[in-house]
């Protein structure tokens, strides 16, 4: 057995009165890279929290190398050598590399002036040990996500820190990134420091965790070393049921052509061309960066075309605005729901109709409230949306709720054409099964669906062809019958597949 | 089942949602008992009136601050269209076509606020600074910095009636707000640009998707400023019975203060008309306070902003805590 670093035993959370954390035990071992998995409101962002001292334990013990702490701040944790990395990197942009690195331990004269000095030979110590050839004194804002993910490893690393612990790391990160970062992680461990790695990239995990932690609604489901398991046996403890019922698959009869896109070229993408059939989900598939958001919403109207042309039923139309899309019967649901997809500070109904409102005026542009009402409340029902009423502003639902509100809006405007853009980021397992089936439902109702997912089970889950995009081309498509993971990811960074 | 809950809300808290109406209440109650001329229904009417145009023109100005943006300009616009509608009665044209030439000439200057902001994408403080600056020029230059008299024609006995004559008892100003409260209320509440408006201040890029146009929205939200800033113009030029090259001069800052007590967020997207009329009132009501106490204007200064900044950290510390 490794030995503990961490170990935290019978950790109960509580914010007001609800239940977020129920007992669970969790260890970090001297060397070894531990992963976090669980959906989402499993707990692990709230567990790493109490750990680094941003939430109080409402009971429970910790012990760090052998002996009991209770961080209070962050900056308690930090000075014992424990050090987190969030999801969204806390950098200054417009700070050099170096300053970003001492940020606030500055190291400084009896003046008080900055020993640039010092701090640049000491910056360049850290970034070598990194492999990182950039100037110390490069601005942090002309990096790329990776490398600044690297100076915020440099930054822990500065402050002597023995446990690191890493949000999502790899979420932004292209695959030669992530291949660096995993070498800095790997010789970090080599190094004896010891590492959480919290991911739903389950294949990651397989690559380089020694140890997993599985928490699910709050509770441990179990810690387990890698061998001894496989990615269906976690998926299983993380949802509690088996992954076969994850994706209900329903097979329609493909009806005539609806959408045809011929070689759409912009600054973005460059000769698309698909076809889309009555009832068919095509699934987009592609790493992040690949241009499938910027195809979409080119068709959408958002991003001007240079070339090509967009066909409904065999009619060339113009598309130059959102509002033509949803006139020839295109509805786009955004991947980034907050920014474009519904509107906050409105409450559900207006959400809901916001697309479609000319539908409920009359002469003078009066909004006929109660036909408005009506039309939600048979969307609240079928999509089961959970609020305490249509009158809710939508910023008080949470992540699934509001999806399904912005579904409710596009469904409202009649579309032949559903584009779906990452449909279930942010949207815990039990509501994505939900949503999958409400996808179906359109589906055999004879909708077209087009499918934007990262997440390659979900594409090959339900979807009826999976085309792969990388930089901004379609590099094949492929019947559902033949695609499988490793067809698609080839595909995706640029391989020819056979 | 929603009536029902409407109705089940206490006084208390339907107070405690709309702290504007306390300090008003505070501000009515503590008049009357420091002055006993200020509870008079004759005080109240000039109260009323005085508050009348700096009302009208915070209301053009909410639907400019609900959608996120701001508008300057409406001094300039009230002064540019009061010089030129003085001109137009001056000269003998019909009333009605005066009037509705100067509240056009008001609605176009709004508009092109709107197109410098929506077509042209400059911020909108800076695109009515601009035309606030330019105008207030032009103001100047086309009265050659004399005010221009109404009088002189058989229509000047009528214009000067707007600002001046009372119908039943009551101001004439006074109705026009009234009537201008209602219709903006109705278009807020009920007409899709209200929805839109609205929209657009809580998020633009989700309107843009849609399938909004949100320049149109834009412009016609400016257009209304401008139009409403017109027909101030109309009330002060006809009560003063003179186009002053000077007039509206500082009018903005009445009218933002009255839109933000009335707790309508400077970010957009939250607000309400009703919100507006009471913290015109609340401006109004202290302006006529401190004259009948007779604070110096040295002192009137210090005395509003005060006022204003309680006004409106009583309403920030009501949101923040919800």
């Amino acid at each position: 057995m490794d030995e503990k670093i961490v170990s935290m035993k019978n950790i109960v959370k509580e914010f007001s009165g609800v239940r977020v954390l129920d007992n669970v035990d969790f260890n970090i071992y001297k060397g070894k890279i531990m992963a976090l998995v669980g959906e989402n409101g499993a707990g692990k962002s709230t567990l790493m929290k109490i750990l680094t001292g941003v939430y109080l334990k409402t009971s429970g013990d910790i012990y760090l190398e052998g002996k009991e702490v209770n961080f209070t701040t962050t900056k308690e944790s930090q000075d014992m050598g424990v050090a987190i990395i969030h999801q969204e990197l806390n950098l200054v942009q417009d700070l050099s590399i170096s300053e970003n690195i001492f940020l606030g331990r500055e190291p400084v004269g009896k003046s008080g002036k900055i020993k640039w000095k010092q701090l640049y030979d000491e910056s360049k110590q850290w970034l070598d040990k990194l492999g990182l050839n950039e100037s110390p004194k490069e601005l942090v804002k002309n990096l790329s996500v990776g490398k600044q993910q690297l100076i915020e490893i440099a930054k822990a690393l500065s402050l002597n820190a023995k446990v690191i612990i890493m949000d999502e790391p790899t979420g932004a990160l292209t695959i030669s990134e992530t291949e660096k970062l995993f070498e800095v992680v790997n010789e970090l461990r080599s190094q004896g420091h010891s590492i959480v790695y919290i991911s739903h990239r389950l294949n990651e995990i397989f690559q380089i965790c020694d140890y997993v932690t599985v928490l699910r609604d709050g509770t441990l489901v179990g810690e387990k070393t890698i061998d001894e398991l496989d990615e269906d046996k976690i998926i299983e403890m993380m949802v509690g049921r088996k992954l076969s019922e994850q994706y209900p698959r329903v097979n329609t009869i493909l009806g005539h052509t609806v959408l045809e896109v011929k070689n759409l070229s912009n600054k973005f993408v460059k000769d698309i061309s698909f076809e889309l059939k009555e009832g068919e989900i095509l699934g987009v598939a592609g790493l992040v960066g690949a241009g499938r958001t910027e195809m979409a919403r080119s068709i959408y109207g958002v991003y001007p075309l240079d070339k090509g042309e967009i066909l409904m039923k065999g009619k060339p139309v113009v598309i130059k605005s959102p509002k033509d899309a949803i006139k020839e019967g295109i509805a786009y649901v955004s991947e980034d729901r907050k920014s474009n997809g519904i509107v906050l500070g409105l409450n559900i109904v207006e959400n809901v109709t916001l697309a479609s409102l000319d539908q409920y005026v009359g002469k003078i542009g009066k909004i006929n409230k109660s036909e408005e009402e009506k039309s939600t409340d048979s969307y609240v029902k079928s999509m089961s949306i959970k609020a305490a009423g249509t009158k809710q502003l939508l910023k008080f639902l949470s992540g699934g709720n509001q999806q399904k509100v912005a579904l409710a809006k596009n469904l409202n405007t009649n579309p032949k054409i559903l584009i779906l853009d990452e449909p279930t980021r942010g949207v815990d397992v039990g509501a994505k099964k939900e949503i999958y089936e409400l996808i179906n439902k359109y589906k055999e109702s004879g909708m077209s669906i087009l499918m934007i997912s990262s997440e390659i089970p979900e594409i090959l889950g339900i979807s009826d062809r999976v085309m792969v995009m990388h930089e901004g081309m379609v590099t094949g498509t492929l019947d559902i019958k033949n695609a499988d993971q490793e067809k698609i990811m080839s595909l995706a960074v640029g391989k020819e597949v056979s | 089942m929603k009536k029902l809950s409407l109705k089940g809300r206490d006084w208390k808290s339907i107070l405690s949602q709309n702290k504007p109406v306390i300090v008003l209440l505070i501000l009515i109650v503590a008049m009357s008992i420091m002055n006993d001329r200020f509870l008079t229904w004759s005080n109240a009417l000039t109260v009323l009136r005085q508050t009348s145009i700096n009302a009208v023109i915070a209301t053009g100005l909410t639907f400019a601050i609900l959608i996120g943006g701001i508008d300057l300009s409406v001094g300039s616009v009230l002064a540019i269209c009061g010089a030129v509608s003085a001109k137009m009665v001056a000269s003998g044209m019909n009333i009605f076509l005066v009037i509705l030439l100067t509240l056009m000439l008001g609605l176009g200057m709004g508009m092109v606020n709107g197109l410098f902001i929506s077509k042209g994408r400059l911020q909108p403080f800076i695109a009515t600074l601009g035309t606030m600056t330019l105008l207030r020029g032009f103001t100047l230059v086309y009265t050659q910095g004399k005010p221009i008299s109404i009088f002189g024609s058989e229509t000047s006995a009528v214009y000067s009636k707007i600002g001046t004559g009372y119908f039943l008892g009551i101001p004439i100003p006074v109705y026009i707000m009234l009537f201008v409260f209602v219709i903006a209320y109705y278009i807020l509440r009920h007409m899709k640009i209200g929805r839109y408006t609205y929209a657009l201040g809580s998020n633009e890029e989700a309107t843009m998707y849609s399938g909004i146009k949100t320049d149109n929205v834009k412009i016609f939200v400016y257009g209304i400023s401008g139009f409403l800033s017109a027909l101030a113009g109309i009330i002060v030029t006809s009560r003063l019975g003179s186009a002053q090259p000077t007039a509206g001069s500082g009018y903005e800052l009445d009218a933002i203060a009255a839109v933000v007590i009335g707790g309508t967020s400077m970010a957009g997207g939250i607000g309400t008309i009703f919100g507006t009329a009471i913290g015109a009132l609340i401006i109004g009501i202290l302006n006529n306070a401190l004259n009948l106490l007779q604070v110096s204007s040295y002192y009137q200064g210090v005395a509003k902003g005060i006022v204003i900044l309680i006004a409106v950290l009583l309403d920030r510390k009501q949101r923040t805590s919800r």
